[in-house]
Order: C-alpha cells, then structure tokens, then sequence
C-alpha cells in the first residue's frame, strides 16, 4: 500500500505538513480559522508527530504497520485494520481514551487530542482527492507517499 | 534605535505583515536564517525585526498565508544625483567596522546590458523559416580545439567503402545543449546542489563545472558531464580527479572578481568539504590572487600540457579568464598556449563573496569581450583552435543565441541555474546562511536544498531554453546551432554608438 | 480446512484477523459462551460508570464475522476436546471437528474463601453480565466494598462511585497496583482516589461478609476488626487461567496452557492464546500467563496465522496496562518491579505536587521497563526501546532519563529501516 515516508535528510523542519495536517481535518477547511479558532478552542491537533535533534529534524505519523500495535492494543475496537486498503482506521466515536494504543505505538504515531478525551492519529486523509495533505503542503518533498 | 547604531535604521527592507492573514504559526521564525521573525513573548505574536531583513523573500516564499511582504524601506535621504544612498550607506557601514565592503551574486550596478540592445533576425518570404516541431534541428556542440584542415583516405583500390578520416581530431565535449552550469565551488554551494547539477548535467547530456573545490568521491559516478576545475589553491586536485571528468578547466580569474583570488572562511570547510578540498576541517580556504607558478604565456602552456599529460591527452583543457581590458589579446595568447577552449566570465557574473568595489567596478561586459575575441582569433586563423564559452550575465535563450550570433560556442550559466532552484539575488552568499540553502553548508540551511527538486529544476530549466533556441534558430531559417555561431548578420542592435557597434561586429537596426 | 476457536474474546478476535490474512477459504467455527459478540472487555468499567452506552461494547463492527465468514456461536461453550479424534463436543450436544483448533477460553475471576461470601450482593467484575448485574444493583446500592486494589478492583471501584456508591476498596498488600506498578505510581493513584472520595485501605481484606436475617449484606468486617458498613461486595483480587478444559483433555498445562513459540499446545494442531495461555514474555525470556489485552489480541493473531500455515514464532508478550484514575493518567510496561534492584538501574523523576511520575528500568543497557504517571505523551517512544531491544548509549540513557525520548535516539540503521526505508527509486 501506499504510505507517507518521511525523510530526515530533507525535512527543513517548516512546519507547513502540520498547518496541511490542521487544515485538512478542520471543520472550516479554512488555514486560518482552524490555525486561530479551532486549534485554540476545539483543540485540533496536527497528526504528525515532529521531532528535532540539532540540525536534524523529522515529521512521523502513523505507519500503518502491517501487524500494528496500537490495534491489539485498543480496547474499543475504534482502530482496525482495513483488509482491504491495509490503513490502519480510527474511529473517534469509539475511542475511549485509555491511551493504550498511545503506550503500544513504538512509534510514538499517536496522540491525545488536547481536549478531547480521545486520540490523534493520521487517516492518510482518505477523503482527500490527491493524497495526504502533508505530503501535497511540504515545499521540500521530504515526505513521500508511494508504494514502497 | 535604542542600543544600536545610530545607522542601524538606514536599513534596506522593511517586512509587511498583513494583521489579517498572519496566524503567527512561526514558519517564517523558523526560514529566516538572520533571525528577522521573532517570537515576541510578551505579546504572544510573531514580529520581526527590520534591520536584520536582508530582502531574501523566503518568508514570504513559505508564509502559507501569504501574509508577508518584503518591500524596500522608503525611507529616502536627499536626492542626491552623486551621492546615491548605497555610497552613503556603504560610508556608514565602513566608519563602524573598517573593512572591505563584501557583496555576493553578480554585480548590480546600472552598467550598459548589450543584450538589451540587440535584436535578432527572423525570415520572411526569401529563406523560410523552420518549424522546430516538424523539423530536426540540431542544438548538439562540440567544444575542443578542431584541426586546419581535414584529410581523408579513399577506400583502397578495387574495395568499396567510404572514404576514411585520417585526421586525427583533438578531445572533444559533447554537449546537448550550448549551454553548460558553471564553476561554482563545492564548498561556495553545498553538496546538495553539487548532485543536482552533477544530475541535472547528465540528464541533459550537457556538462558542470566544479569550480575550484575539487569533486566528491561520490560524484565520479558523473564525470562524463563533469568538467573540473583547477584554480590557483589547487584545492582537491590530484592525478585521479583530473581524469574523473570530461574536461579540465584552469581558472585564471572570475567575471566577479577579475585580479583577486578566493576566500572560503573556515566556518565553511565541514568534514565533506574538508577531504574534497583536502585541507583540515575550519580552515580557510584562500585562493591566491595568481596563479604563483604562471607569469607568463609560456608558463600557462607548460601548465595546460602538464594538465593534457596527466589526463593522457584524452580531453580538452579549457582556460578561464575574466573579461578584462586586454581580454582580446589574452585569448590569443591562451589559444596558442595550447588551450582547447577559452571560457570569458564577464563582469557581470556571479561570485559567493567578493569586495563589492571589484565586482563593481572592474572588468568589461561580457557581450563586448565575446566580440573582441571571437574577432581577433578569427583575424588570426586561430579560432578553429579553440572553443569559446562565454560567461556572466546570461538571463535567458535570447542572451544565448546572442551570445553565440557574437562568436560564442556555448554559455556557461551561475546565476540563472541558482535563480532556478530559489535564489532571489539578495547577494549575501558571503555570511554563509543563505536563507535558500544555496550559498552555505550549514547543516539546517543545507538541507533546504533536495536535489530531486533542484536537478529537475535545473534540467527543467535548460530543456525550456533549447526549446526557445529551437524556435529562435528556426525563425532565422536555421536548423543548426553551427550555422548561427559568429553569425552576426543575424543581430541588429538599437541605441548604440558607432564605436559599440564596431567593438560586437553588428550593424544599427534599419541598415 | 476447518479452524475451531473455543472462546469470542480479544484472542478470538486476534485469531480471526490472524488467519484471515493468509487463508480466505477455510471454515471458521468460533465458539462463544456468552450472549454476544466479542466486547472491549475493559470497557465494563466505562459502561458501568455510565461513560459509554451498550452501543458501543462490540470490538468490531456488526457485520466483522459475515466480512470474515466466522461461523459465530453464542451461548455454547465447549465441554470437551477429544484430541485423537479432533473433535470439540459443545453444551448443546454438537461434536465439531476441527484442523486447527484455538484454546482462547480466557480467565475466570479468582474468589478466595471468604465467609458470608454466599448469596446475593457478591459480585465480580470482569464480563458483561458481571457489569449489568452491578448496574442494576447500583441503583439501590449506597455504601460497596471493593476487595482487591488491582486494575480490576479500582476501576470497579471508580465506576461505582461515578454511579453514586459510597466505595472503600480493600487491598491486602501494602499499596494499590502492586502487580502491575510500583510505589510511588499506586500512591499517585491512591491519592487521586482518596482525592474524589474514595475510601483506599491497604493491608487489609475481608475476613467476614456480614449479613442481616434476610441476607442482605450489611458490612464488610476487616482483617484489622474495622467493620465497613456496605450493601454490596466486589471481588476483584485476580483472574485463573480458564484452562480446565485443556487439562481434562490431556493438554499440557502449568499454570496455563503450556504453549511453544508458535503458540501451540502439547497437542498438534491445538493451539492456545490469551489469559489462558503461558507463553513467552519478551523481557523475562521465559513461559507464563500475563492476563492482559495486547497480549491477548497478539497471542491469538500469531496463533491464527500459524494456524493458517505460517510458521512464525511469537515475539513473546510484553506487559503493559495504561489506566486512568479521574484524568490521571498512569501507564506501566515491561518489568517495573524487578526481583532484585540492585541488579538494576533505576532511574526515578518524582513531583508529587504535579503528580508527575517517571520510572525507567534499565538493565545490561537496555531498558526493560517504565511507569509513567500525569506525562504520558511520549509512553510509546520508551516501549520502543524495550520492544525492540536498542542499545542505550550513555547520551541516550540521560535523554531518557530527562524525559526526552525521540526516534533521533534509535540507532541509525532502525530509523532509516522503520520510516525510510530504500524506496522503489533508490
């Protein structure tokens, strides 16, 4: 399946991918109103995870790992394997937030939703005509969405 | 401003944020590499500070709101037809420190653009034009020396065959293209768009020039569309990379800088850089001004036939001099030293760092010496002996097929291959942190530079000019990029003197 | 090929998805002893303080065993295994045959001999029917007693004080959540429990259920003669291995089902996963029950899939709980109570008044085990470090200490492997 890759090499640690991120799940679909209205009080939270060590920075999200973690860790069955595209789904309204998932991911992909009693996590932006949006919004092409 | 020099204000750039659009998301804190943006805590906003702007635009390149713009401060001293700001502002800034004025990029002085005043020639009726898109049109050049006169052997008696060459032809550098990306030093730009141009170049079938900071072990994968360069620190030269490209070139002096050698500051010799250049880590590199081991003609031929030994005769060496005064005669000189090809910079070409009173205020344009010595090589019968390349200043195809309508073979680009992955000619290549990742190897600024993009920005970038030459050399009624070479009947030129018009060898529009 | 599954839990679940990956064919026939599909079973406490609706129990969605063609059967639970003949006999008389057949028959709770425990007004807590019961109940229920100071018995306890229970909770050691955390983690949780109303006294259990004439509890009398007035008992001290069938039918069993690294039993072709399974843990190296629910979910995938024809070997199971008391969040994994700690390194970060906690537990440099209680966003890039056993350079050892774990701590070989590695065009 196809999935986002992040490159360390290239990521100029831009931030956009999580403006891309926030947008795209907002409601407004607005950069603006979701960056200074929904991210502030209804707590929209980017899927992407970054880290920085010196010079090196990255932007992770979930991998969709083929025999995941966070799903035989979560006990409401709000994440799934999708047989058929192999995306690893969330389903909010099931989510609990007993933050197992967020404890088995070694891959730090998962978050808590600021305000919500719930997790964050990356949907590949399914409903997205052209592909997830960070990859579509990084200006560097540090992340890559294909079939590896 | 309070604490600060009483000049600080006579800043160049004022940064414009839209109250409205700005989110203060910080992306533009994070590109400004001289610090501008800044998180204000107080205030809980993104604010930026004025004087550090050096008009850069990769904040307003990246704002994804599109709330900033970089305008040039208004702020105006007394018209003064003599004393224009930048004399005055360049006073103030050398009474606080008491150095060379430095300046990156090509020179940005109000000093005449031949090629704005020269204008092509296109067929009607008599001669028809060609239809670059119906019809093979040939942008392929050949540089290298090319003999007197070419002998050939018919078949032997009483056997069919075709008659063979018996001349033996000098190394040549073929090129798909007339158009080649120019020395630019690893280590003045990093090695990111070192694999770019390496990439971009053997994509196109065209070639790049190292420039003087010697080649990567890991672009020898390359050589093919790789001339190296040797300058006057010898920096990363050695008998395996002279013969790890496809040309070898000596660099006697820069368009930027004509008479003063180089100065890479040790903060950017990294590890990379280091066993390139082969000098220690935080070093710096310097260039002497000349060459110590060439004061002559002769010693110039004893280098180019070193460089021709060590390389087994194999391919052509080409000798790189600033377009200066006397640029006529030099070529002269250089052809009969035994250079296979002569590369003009003019004046107008770019540099990493140079002091900004050379840059602009010595040399000659380099429309002016291409004529020079396209015609004093001809007036000698010398000119099949060597290939012109000119440099400096080309801006488009147009400034190509002028170029070689004046006597040229082929262009090396700088700037405009820069301009092409993101450089905005801000000129301060010289502090090492360009915003751009072009002119630094800061690790976090480097990595700006992904050379997936910029090689298909590069090779984007010469593939749209061959398509233009085609339809340019078609609208002549030429199929050839030859037929058009020293071709000047080709060119008219508009608004210049008699003695400008003698000098490039073109008759006034309307004759 | 026929794959019988003997219980519809979270390994039944797990097996499911297991063998479906590799086999969309066989027949599988899953046998479930209660009323309903498989049910996030931790999810009884939420149901029980009234957080979730009923709705929201099923582990997958209404049409999961049609998708996967499971023959799903409720209400049968299996009373026999006749492994010669690889039959599996039901309550409702059947004798289903099976290829493969998959032990996932669970833990049932512990309870300890207590007198006065007989009769109405004693419950446990660990299915639906356990929670419905309590729900009910709770509705005339004023004062309970929680006896066990486990995962279970507080989140038992914390439900019924959400639906308005007067609760104490009796733990018989010294803290609460001494199996699964330490000290300092069950005093946060304690404190936080105490905080809301919760009465928590450790060092004592019940030794008598009192009862009136009609035998209705009145109290709970304690180890330490205190009588706790109460309407109701929760027991909540441990779940057993479910693994009696198993036995009778010859299978191997220790504590559990004995199971090897392909998680099968001592009888071809029967394989066992779950709370009733002793399989391996990834930290101790060695065979035993570890009643959580990724190990579950895990144990049943990889049996599954083995049972499907692969031939993997199961990384072993690595402990990990992540429960939270009123917003607090606390989350433990791998060994956080070593046996002697003075073969270990321990590195603690303790601010009781922010009720932030850090634990790490480092041996032969490796990390083998965390608790983290308050700041938990970085839990899983600890569990990295454990799961796939890193090397832990000194530099390393003081960012984990300072609370700043990050991928750019991996080695470099696992970070390319893991998020980059070697695309179609390189």
């Amino acid at each position: 399946m196809k999935r986002v890759y992040p490159d360390k090499e290239y990521c100029i640690g831009c931030h956009l991918c999580e403006l891309a991120c926030i947008t795209v799940h907002s409601k407004s679909q607005d950069l603006i109103i979701a960056y200074t209205q929904e991210r502030l009080e209804d707590g929209l939270k980017a899927c992407k995870r970054f880290q920085e060590k010196g010079p090196t920075c990255v932007a992770l999200s979930c991998r969709h790992c083929d025999d995941p973690a966070c799903v035989a860790a979560c006990i409401s069955g709000a994440l799934q394997k999708d047989p058929e595209t192999g995306a690893t789904t969330y389903d909010i309204e099931k989510c609990v937030g007993c933050w197992s998932c967020l404890m088995a991911c070694p891959y730090g992909a998962i978050q808590r939703h600021p305000t919500l009693n719930k997790i964050v996590k990356c949907d590949l932006c399914r409903d997205r005509e052209g592909g997830p949006a960070c990859v579509a919004a990084c200006p560097n092409m540090a992340l890559k969405f294909e079939e590896r | 401003m309070l604490f600060q020099p009483i000049n600080k204000n006579y800043h160049d750039y004022r940064i414009e944020r839209d109250k409205d659009l700005c989110i203060n998301c910080k992306v533009c804190i994070r590109q400004c590499a001289y610090e501008a943006h800044f998180w204000d805590e107080a205030r809980q906003k993104v604010r930026h500070d004025n004087t550090k702007c050096v008009g850069c635009h990769r904040c307003e390149a990246l704002c994804p709101t599109g709330a900033l713009c970089i305008r040039l401060n208004e702020s105006e001293f007394r018209p003064n037809a003599c004393w224009r700001p930048i004399f005055m502002k360049n006073i103030y800034k050398q009474a606080d420190t008491g150095g060379v004025l430095l300046a990156g990029m090509g020179s940005p002085v109000d000093i005449p653009v031949y090629w704005d005043n020269l204008l092509l020639d296109a067929s009607q009726v008599t001669n028809p034009s060609i239809d670059p898109l119906r019809e093979p049109m040939e942008l392929k050049t050949f540089l290298g020396s090319k003999p007197d006169r070419v002998e050939f052997a018919a078949p032997a008696k009483g056997k069919k065959g075709k008659p063979k060459l018996t001349t033996k032809l000098a190394p040549q550098i073929e090129l798909n293209y007339p158009i080649m990306f120019s020395a630019m030093s690893f280590g003045s730009i990093n090695f990111n768009l070192h694999v770019a141009m390496a990439r971009a170049a053997t994509e196109l079938g065209i070639c790049y020039n190292t420039g003087e900071g010697g080649l990567h072990k890991s672009l020898y994968k390359y050589g093919k569309n790789t001339i190296v360069q040797v300058a006057s620190g010898r920096f990363g030269v050695h008998a395996e990379y002279l013969n790890a490209g496809a040309g070898i070139e000596i660099k006697i002096g820069q368009g930027a800088k004509p008479g003063i050698g180089g100065h890479l500051p040790g903060e950017k010799i990294n590890e990379k850089v280091s066993e390139t250049r082969m000098i220690p880590v935080g070093s710096d590199a310097i260039s002497p001004a000349p060459h110590h081991d060439i004061y002559s003609i002769e010693d110039l031929h004893q280098l180019i036939f070193a460089l021709k030994e060590a390389s087994r005769y194999r391919v052509p060496v080409s000798v790189k001099i600033a377009a200066v005064h006397n640029v006529a005669a030099i070529a002269s000189g250089i052809v009969r030293a035994g250079a296979d090809i002569v590369a003009i910079d003019g004046m107008r070409g770019g540099t990493g760092a140079a002091p900004a009173m050379i840059r602009d205020n010595v040399g000659i344009p380099i429309e002016l010496a291409i004529a020079a010595v396209d015609q004093r090589l001809r007036d000698e019968g010398i000119r099949n002996r060597a290939s012109i390349i000119a440099a400096g200043g080309t801006r488009c195809s147009a400034d190509v097929v002028k170029a070689i309508a004046l006597g040229a073979d082929a262009c090396y680009i700088g700037t405009a291959a820069l301009l092409a992955v993101g450089c905005t000619l801000c000129g301060k290549c010289y502090t090492g942190k360009c915003p751009w990742g072009i002119a630094t190897n800061d690790s976090k600024l480097s990595k700006r530079q992904n050379p997936d993009i910029a090689a298909r920005k590069m090779a984007n970038l010469i593939r749209a000019w061959g398509h233009e030459i085609e339809e340019m050399l078609g609208g002549m009624g030429l199929n050839s990029i030859e037929s058009l070479r020293g071709n000047r009947d080709k060119l008219r030129a508009v608004g210049l003197s008699s003695t400008e018009m003698d000098i490039l060898g073109v008759k006034h529009a309307g004759r | 090929m026929t794959y019988v599954i003997i219980g519809n839990g979270v390994a039944s679940v797990g097996a499911i998805e297991g063998i479906r990956r590799l086999d969309h064919e066989g027949t599988i026939v899953v046998l479930g002893n209660e009323h309903v599909p498989a049910y996030g079973r931790p999810l009884i406490s939420y149901l029980l303080a009234g957080k979730i609706g009923p709705e929201r129990l099923n582990l997958r969605s209404d049409d999961f065993y049609r998708r996967m063609c499971v023959d799903l059967r409720l209400n049968t639970t299996a009373t026999a295994i006749d492994t010669k003949k690889k039959t599996v006999t039901t309550n409702k008389g059947e004798t289903i045959p099976y290829d493969r057949l998959l032990i996932a028959t669970g833990g049932v709770p512990f309870n300890p001999p207590i007198p006065g425990a007989d009769g109405s007004g004693v419950y446990n807590f660990t299915t639906l029917d356990h929670a419905q019961a309590l729900i009910a109940a709770a509705k005339k229920m004023k004062r309970a007693v929680v006896i066990g100071g486990g995962l279970i018995g507080l989140k038992a306890a914390e439900s019924l004080f959400d639906r308005g229970v007067d609760v104490t909770i009796l733990e018989l050691s010294s803290r609460v959540l001494s199996a699964a955390f330490d000290e300092n983690a069950g005093r946060l949780a304690a404190r936080r429990l105490a905080e809301t109303g919760i009465g928590v006294r450790c060092g004592v259990t019940a030794k008598e259920i009192h009862r009136d004439d009609k035998g209705g509890i009145i109290g709970v009398l304690t180890t330490d003669g205190m009588f706790v007035p109460c309407e109701a008992v929760v027991v909540a001290i441990g779940v057993v291995p479910n693994s009696k069938l198993a036995k009778d039918a010859g299978i191997k069993t220790d504590r559990g089902v004995q199971v090897d690294d392909s998680l099968q039993t001592s009888a071809k072709g029967v394989f066992a996963a779950g709370d009733v399974a002793q399989a391996r843990d990834m930290i101790t190296e060695d065979n035993r029950v570890v009643p959580i629910w990724p190990n579950a979910y895990n144990q049943g995938y990889y049996a599954g899939r083995n049972m499907a024809g692969a031939k993997e070997s199961y990384e072993g199971g690595l402990a990990m709980n992540s429960i939270s008391f009123y917003g607090l969040p606390t989350i433990s994994v791998g060994q956080v109570n070593p046996p002697k700690p003075e073969d270990y390194e321990i590195a603690i970060h303790l601010d009781e008044k922010r009720q932030i906690y850090r634990k790490l537990v480092f041996k032969d440099d490796r990390l083998i085990g965390y608790v983290l209680v308050g700041e938990i966003d970085n839990a899983g890039m600890y569990t990295s470090f454990i799961k796939f056993r890193m090397p832990i350079p000194a530099e390393t050892k003081r960012a984990l200490m300072h609370g700043e774990p990050g991928v750019f701590l991996w080695p470099e070989q696992v970070f390319d492997k893991t998020w980059n590695p070697a695309g179609a065009d390189k």
